[in-house]
C-alpha cells in the first residue's frame, strides 16, 4: 500500500484565497490538505488549481462527506468519486472522521456523533475495510469534537479508537483541539484522553480554533469553528501530546472567517517550532 | 436507551422536536442546549452554504425574507450528495412555488441564472478548436458544418431582464433593471463564467446548435432576423466551440 | 431566401466572425499569463458553497424556526430558555454569514 509520505512538518488547509502566496512564498508551509468533496466537479478552476499545488506539495485528502459512521451502507457512488480523486491526485494522505453525515441518503453536512459500542464498532470497522479495499489505500481516520455523550457508549473515546486501528490497520488523525474541545465538554481530563490514546498510530495531527459558549447549566460549551488561531490550552496540549509522540505532520485548520496568508503563516511558523524541539529531541 | 440516526435527524431538521432521549452532558443530565450545537451546525451551515451558491437572489429578497424561505428550504430539502457545490438545484422551482414571494415574480428566474453559472463554473473542462478549422471551407461545407460546443456552455430564457437584475445586485453602477425581458447565454472561456444578453433568435440558434444542428439548420431555427456574425462571434469570445465538424458538400 | 443565397450569407458571417475573432485572441492569451491572479480573487463569484469540517460558532437556538408553522399559531408556541416563538426572525440568532 501507498506510504504517507507528508512530511514532518507544517501543512495548512488550502483555501482559494491563498493560492497566489502558496505559488510565491509558502514558507513554512510543507504541505496542503483538501476537503475531497470541493474538488468532485467536472472541471474548472477548482480542479485546475489542484494540479497547480499538487505538482508543488505534497497533498492529504480529507473528506468530510462518507458518513464512515453511518447506520446505512457507504454510499457507492461518493466511495467511487474518492476513488477517481485519489487516483488522479495520488495524494501522499487519505484521512476521514469518526462520524457521520448522512442518513437514507440525506446529507446534513456536519460531523454527527456516534455511540460508542461494539455494535458502532463492528460497522465502522467494515465500512473502514471497505474504504482501504476500494481505493486501494491506508487511511487515517479522525478523532470528533463533541457536545454530548450517549448514555448507551461502553467504550472510551481513545480505546475506541485504538480498537478500530487494530482491527482494521488503519491509522489516527490526532486532532488536539478536538480533543481539548471534547474534554472541556465532557468534563474528561484532556491530558489522560492523550495518555490512553494510541499514540504510535497517528500519522497527522490537526489544529484548529474554537469558539467559546455555554450549556443550560453555565458550564463551558466550546464550539469546534476553526475560525481563529489555536487557542493557548491547545498549544500546551500538543506540547504535551507531542513530547509522547515526537514530531508528525501538523495541519492548521482555518475554515470559516480565513484570514490574510501573513496571520495563517504565523500559525504555521507557531507549529514548526513546536515540531522542531521533539524532531531534535527524537533525533537525539 | 439506543438512539438511532433516523430519530437524530429529525430533530435535528426540526427546532420544535424534542431532544432524542439518551444524549447527555458530561455529568449524566439530558443535553438540553448541547443538542442545539448540532442543530445550528445543520441548519445555518447549509443555509450560508445556499446564500453563497446564491448571492444576487439573497440580495434581492433582503436578509429576512430570503433567511425565512432558505430555513424553509433546507430542512424540506436537504443534500441528496456530500458535494455542496451543487447543492440548491432545485432551490430556484421551490422560490416558484412559494405564494409569500407572488410580489417577486421575477426571483426565480434570477435564482436559475446564478444556478446556470454554478453549473458552468463546475463544467468538464473542454480545449477550444482552432479557428483556423474554419478558414478556407467551402461556403456549402460552412452551411452544413456542425458544432461541438463546449459543456460549460449554457442559455438561459427569461420572460424578465434577469442579466440586469442579476448586475444591479453583483456589481458597482449597474443602472437598475428596466423592462426588457432577456436571455442569456453562459461561457467559459477561462475559469469564470461570462454573460451575454442575446435575443430570442440568436438564442434559438444557439439552441438547435448546441443540440447538434448543422449551421444552416440553426439558422432556419432561429425562425426570425438575427446577427449570425455576432452570434458566431460569442463563441468564438467564449472558447465554446470544442469541435468542428466540417459538413459534406452537397 | 434561395439556398444558394442563405449559403453564402453564412459563409460571409463566418468570415466576419473569424476576422473580429482575430483581435480578441491576443487578449485571451494575455489573459492566460495572469493565471494566478485571475485564479484568486474571483473565487468567491461561482463557487459556491464548499465543504468544510467546522462548526458554526455559536450556539443559536434557531430562531427563524418560526417559518415552520403558521403564522397564526407561532407566538403560542413555548420555545426552550423562556422564549417565545416571534413572528419576526430573532436577529440574535441570524447564523453567521
Amino acid at each position: 500500500m501507498p506510504q504517507n509520505a507528508l512530511p514532518n512538518g507544517p501543512g495548512v488547509g488550502y483555501k482559494p484565497q491563498h493560492f497566489p502566496d502558496l505559488t510565491t512564498d509558502p514558507d513554512p508551509v510543507q504541505w496542503l490538505e483538501i476537503h475531497a468533496e470541493n474538488y468532485m466537479g467536472d472541471g474548472g478552476r477548482p480542479l485546475a488549481q489542484l494540479r497547480h499545488l499538487a505538482e508543488r506539495f505534497p497533498m492529504s485528502v480529507h473528506g468530510v462527506g462518507l458518513s464512515i459512521g453511518g447506520e446505512g451502507p457507504l454510499d457507492p457512488n461518493h466511495l467511487a468519486r474518492l476513488k477517481t480523486l485519489c487516483d488522479w491526485l495520488q495524494p501522499a494522505s487519505f484521512s476521514e472522521h469518526l462520524a457521520w453525515s448522512t442518513h437514507d441518503s440525506a446529507f446534513l453536512n456536519d460531523l454527527l456523533p456516534l455511540p460508542y459500542t461494539t455494535e458502532t464498532l463492528r460497522r465502522v470497522a467494515e465500512h473502514i475495510d471497505e474504504v482501504q479495499t476500494t481505493l486501494g489505500r491506508h487511511m487515517l481516520l479522525e478523532n470528533p469534537s463533541s457536545y454530548l455523550a450517549f448514555a448507551e457508549s461502553t467504550w472510551s473515546e481513545p480505546d475506541f479508537l485504538a480498537e478500530l486501528a487494530q482491527r482494521t490497520g488503519c491509522g489516527l488523525l490526532l486532532d488536539v483541539n478536538n480533543v481539548f474541545v471534547s474534554a472541556t465538554n465532557l468534563a474528561i481530563d484532556a491530558h489522560m484522553y492523550i495518555d490512553t490514546f494510541p499514540i504510535d498510530k497517528v500519522e497527522e495531527f490537526h489544529l484548529g480554533g474554537h469558539d467559546e459558549d455555554e450549556d443550560d447549566h453555565g458550564a463551558p460549551l466550546l464550539i469546534d469553528s476553526h475560525g481563529r488561531e489555536v487557542a493557548d490550552p491547545v498549544w500546551s496540549l500538543l506540547e504535551y501530546t507531542l513530547a509522547r509522540s515526537g514530531a508528525r505532520p501538523l495541519l492548521i485548520e482555518w475554515d470559516t472567517d480565513v484570514p490574510d496568508w501573513a496571520t495563517l503563516a504565523a500559525e504555521a511558523a507557531r507549529a514548526e517550532t513546536a515540531l522542531a524541539r521533539h524532531r531534535q529531541g527524537v533525533a537525539a | 436507551m439506543s438512539v438511532r440516526q433516523d430519530s437524530f435527524r429529525a430533530a435535528v431538521l426540526d427546532p420544535l422536536a424534542a431532544v432524542p432521549e439518551g444524549l447527555k452532558d458530561g455529568q449524566g443530565r439530558p443535553a438540553g442546549r448541547r443538542f442545539s450545537v448540532y442543530r445550528n451546525n445543520v441548519v445555518a451551515g447549509l443555509i450560508t452554504a445556499i446564500e453563497t451558491s446564491f448571492p444576487a437572489t439573497a440580495k434581492l429578497l433582503g436578509p429576512e425574507e430570503f433567511l425565512s424561505v432558505a430555513s424553509l428550504y433546507v430542512r424540506k430539502f436537504p443534500p441528496d450528495t456530500p458535494m455542496m457545490m451543487y447543492y440548491g438545484a432545485s432551490f430556484p422551482a421551490f422560490l416558484q412555488q412559494q405564494m409569500r414571494l407572488d410580489h417577486l415574480p421575477q426571483v426565480a428566474d434570477l435564482a436559475r441564472l446564478e444556478q446556470t453559472r454554478r453549473e458552468a463554473y463546475h463544467a468538464s473542462d473542454a480545449a477550444p478548436a482552432d479557428p483556423g478549422e474554419l478558414a478556407g471551407l467551402a461556403p456549402e461545407a460552412l452551411a452544413n458544418m456542425r458544432f461541438d460546443l463546449a459543456p460549460a456552455l449554457r442559455l438561459l430564457r427569461s420572460d424578465w431582464p434577469v442579466h440586469a437584475i442579476w448586475a444591479f445586485h453583483m456589481t458597482d453602477d449597474a443602472p437598475p433593471p428596466g423592462q426588457e425581458a432577456q436571455n442569456v447565454l453562459i461561457t467559459r472561456p477561462a475559469f469564470d463564467p461570462e454573460m451575454a444578453v442575446i435575443d430570442t433568435p440568436t438564442c434559438a440558434f444557439l439552441s438547435a446548435l448546441q443540440s447538434g444542428a448543422t449551421l444552416a439548420e440553426a439558422e432556419s431555427a432561429a425562425d426570425a432576423p438575427f446577427d449570425l456574425t455576432a452570434a458566431l462571434g460569442l463563441l468564438l469570445q467564449g472558447q465554446a466551440i470544442h469541435q468542428i465538424i466540417p459538413g459534406d458538400i452537397l | 431566401m434561395s439556398n444558394l443565397v442563405k449559403t453564402a450569407a453564412i459563409a460571409s458571417a463566418v468570415t466576419a466572425a473569424l476576422a473580429a475573432h482575430t483581435t480578441t485572441a491576443a487578449q485571451a492569451a494575455e489573459k492566460e499569463k495572469c493565471y494566478g491572479i485571475s485564479l484568486a480573487g474571483e473565487n468567491d463569484c461561482a463557487a459556491g458553497a464548499g465543504t468544510t469540517c467546522a462548526g458554526t460558532s455559536t450556539v443559536d437556538y434557531q430562531g427563524n424556526a418560526w417559518t415552520l408553522v403558521d403564522k397564526g399559531t407561532c407566538t403560542e408556541i413555548d420555545l426552550p430558555g423562556d422564549r417565545t416563538g416571534s413572528l419576526e426572525p430573532l436577529d440574535r440568532d441570524l447564523p453567521q454569514a
